[in-house]
């Protein structure tokens, strides 16, 4: 494994655990993990079309994060409702267009050397989501409080809206590589609830989330390689460690 | 100042901060407030007083465009709002410090973070408390808190929902006394809703009535024993505390 596929997934998990803090805070922690299931189908009909599956999860994801943006308009159960058809019916839509050898892989995630065009994307896209949360972690914050109150302060409260989902959805394919539509969500997800149980702060919650998530794939990078199996779940399995291990130190 | 029903609004007069007319909001065909007319001049201290379910919240929200509505809400232009709402959406247990939220207000705004601490004097609000998580805030310092965060972006009118819910006695008379001092240093226009209808005849200049019948607007004298039991639907007693 090169030191360049090792820089390009932990900084991808950086902008996980950035991105996933307001993911964990916005409770949104279901839909954002079935939204990276999306991804599937569209690696399978770009694995069929002989085009790289990352535009066709890129394509997916983008409309993914367009559906619930829609639907978050709406009241919050019909939206957890269709957000839990729609996105299995992609997992297993994903599943039928994509087999054996891919169909793993996609899942899970793979070791190795990354193209030319993985590093940049994973490169650009990191910077995007990085730069995304940080400037805009002020208006996210408020917005979080009060959606009123935001709207009151000038915020745009439907634009932050998309821009956060589509942060996410592009968050979700930066780690495709790694771990895979199953296991993604988790990366965003668990550092992201394990600092929030550290922090009492946000800038401490932030500073924690990215730490955890990049800490997690480095090691788990590490020990794939070691241990010959795919990086994916060894990365969530360390992540789920570490986050039992806060809750048994302090009570929620 | 004095309600009106349909109709075009006349030429724009200076004095109103806030010309409301023939406003309508329903929600999935139920009607919540039906064709409302009422204006509020500039530096009035209204208070709007109804029974649960008269559309009290929708009104505001709807005044600070959050939801959909028909008729016609006029700002004076360079009106700038400070919303502190009755209902958050946030959890309790994030960890979001009160200093958090209110740096957040300063960045949006462009303004000094010096500003911070001059609006946690204002609202009474001790630094230490600003530095806590906000779920770990009491009902009262919550509510300082969401002041002060609407102080921040300099507001020339405050639509307060309730803001002493949730807080006991001797506080709330704190929060009212610290509230109406804002107003008076700071020229400001005020909306309150409440269900105390004691501080109507403390504070209010106008009442804003709403019910299931038609809704009333006027000074605080115009609140009789009849005007409320045709609001409330019950007998209700009004207690003058105050001048």
């Amino acid at each position: 494994m090169g030191a360049e596929a090792m820089l390009v997934a932990t900084g991808a998990a950086a902008a996980a655990g950035l991105i996933g803090c307001f993911a964990v805070m916005r409770r949104m922690v279901l839909a954002g993990d079935a939204l990276s299931h999306v991804a599937l189908p569209g690696m399978g009909i770009a694995l069929a079309l002989h085009i790289h599956p990352l535009f066709g999860a890129l394509a997916m994801l983008f409309f993914g994060a367009l559906l619930v943006w829609t639907l978050e308009d709406r009241t919050r159960v019909a939206t957890e409702t269709v957000v839990g058809v729609v996105f299995s019916a992609a997992l297993a839509l994903g599943s039928m267009l994509a087999s054996g050898e891919n169909l793993l892989e996609a899942l899970l995630g793979r070791p190795g050397a990354l193209s030319g065009a993985e590093a940049i994307f994973g490169v650009v896209a990191t910077a995007a989501v990085v730069a995304f949360v940080l400037l805009r972690r002020h208006h996210l914050v408020v917005a979080l409080v009060s959606r009123d109150i935001a709207r009151t302060a000038g915020i745009n409260v439907r634009l932050l809206d998309f821009l956060y989902l589509e942060a996410f959805a592009l968050t979700v394919a930066l780690g495709l590589r790694y771990l895979g539509v199953l296991l993604m969500g988790s990366l965003i997800i668990i550092p992201a609830a394990t600092a929030k149980r550290l922090s009492s702060n946000l800038t401490t919650m932030l500073v924690a989330a990215c730490g955890l998530a990049a800490g997690a794939t480095g090691l788990g990078m590490v020990l794939s390689e070691w241990m010959r199996r795919e990086p994916g779940p060894i990365i969530v399995v360390i992540s789920a460690v570490v986050f039992v291990a806060t809750t048994l130190r302090r009570p929620a | 100042m004095h309600t009106r029903r349909g109709g075009a609004l006349p030429p724009f007069t200076v004095p109103n901060i806030l010309d409301v007319a023939d406003l309508s909001v329903a929600f999935a065909d139920a009607s919540v407030l039906s064709h409302l007319s009422f204006s509020v001049r500039t530096g009035a201290s209204v208070v709007v007083i109804g029974p649960n379910g008269a559309g009290k919240t929708v009104l505001f929200r709807a005044l600070v465009g959050a939801i959909p509505f028909t008729g016609e809400v006029r700002w004076a232009e360079g009106t700038r709002i400070g919303y502190v709402p009755q209902k958050l959406d946030i959890e309790r247990d994030v960890p979001i410090t009160g200093r958090d939220f209110l740096k957040a207000r300063t960045v949006i705004g462009r303004g000094p973070a010096s500003d911070i601490s001059g609006a946690l004097d204002v609202v009474g609000l001790s630094d230490a408390a600003s530095r806590r998580p906000i779920g770990a805030l009491s009902g009262g310092q919550f509510q300082r808190l969401l002041i002060a965060f609407a102080l921040l972006g300099h507001p020339t009118v405050l639509l307060l929902d309730e803001p002493t819910a949730g807080v006991d006695g001797p506080g709330e008379e704190r929060l009212n006394e610290m509230l109406h001092r804002v107003q008076r240093e700071r020229g400001l226009t005020m909306m309150t809703i409440s269900h105390e209808l004691t501080i109507v005849h403390a504070y209010a200049s106008d009442v804003l009535c709403l019910g299931s019948g038609e809704a009333h607007f006027g000074p605080p004298t115009m609140l009789t024993p009849d005007l409320l039991r045709d609001v409330y639907g019950a007998p209700i007693a009004l207690h003058d505390h105050g001048r």
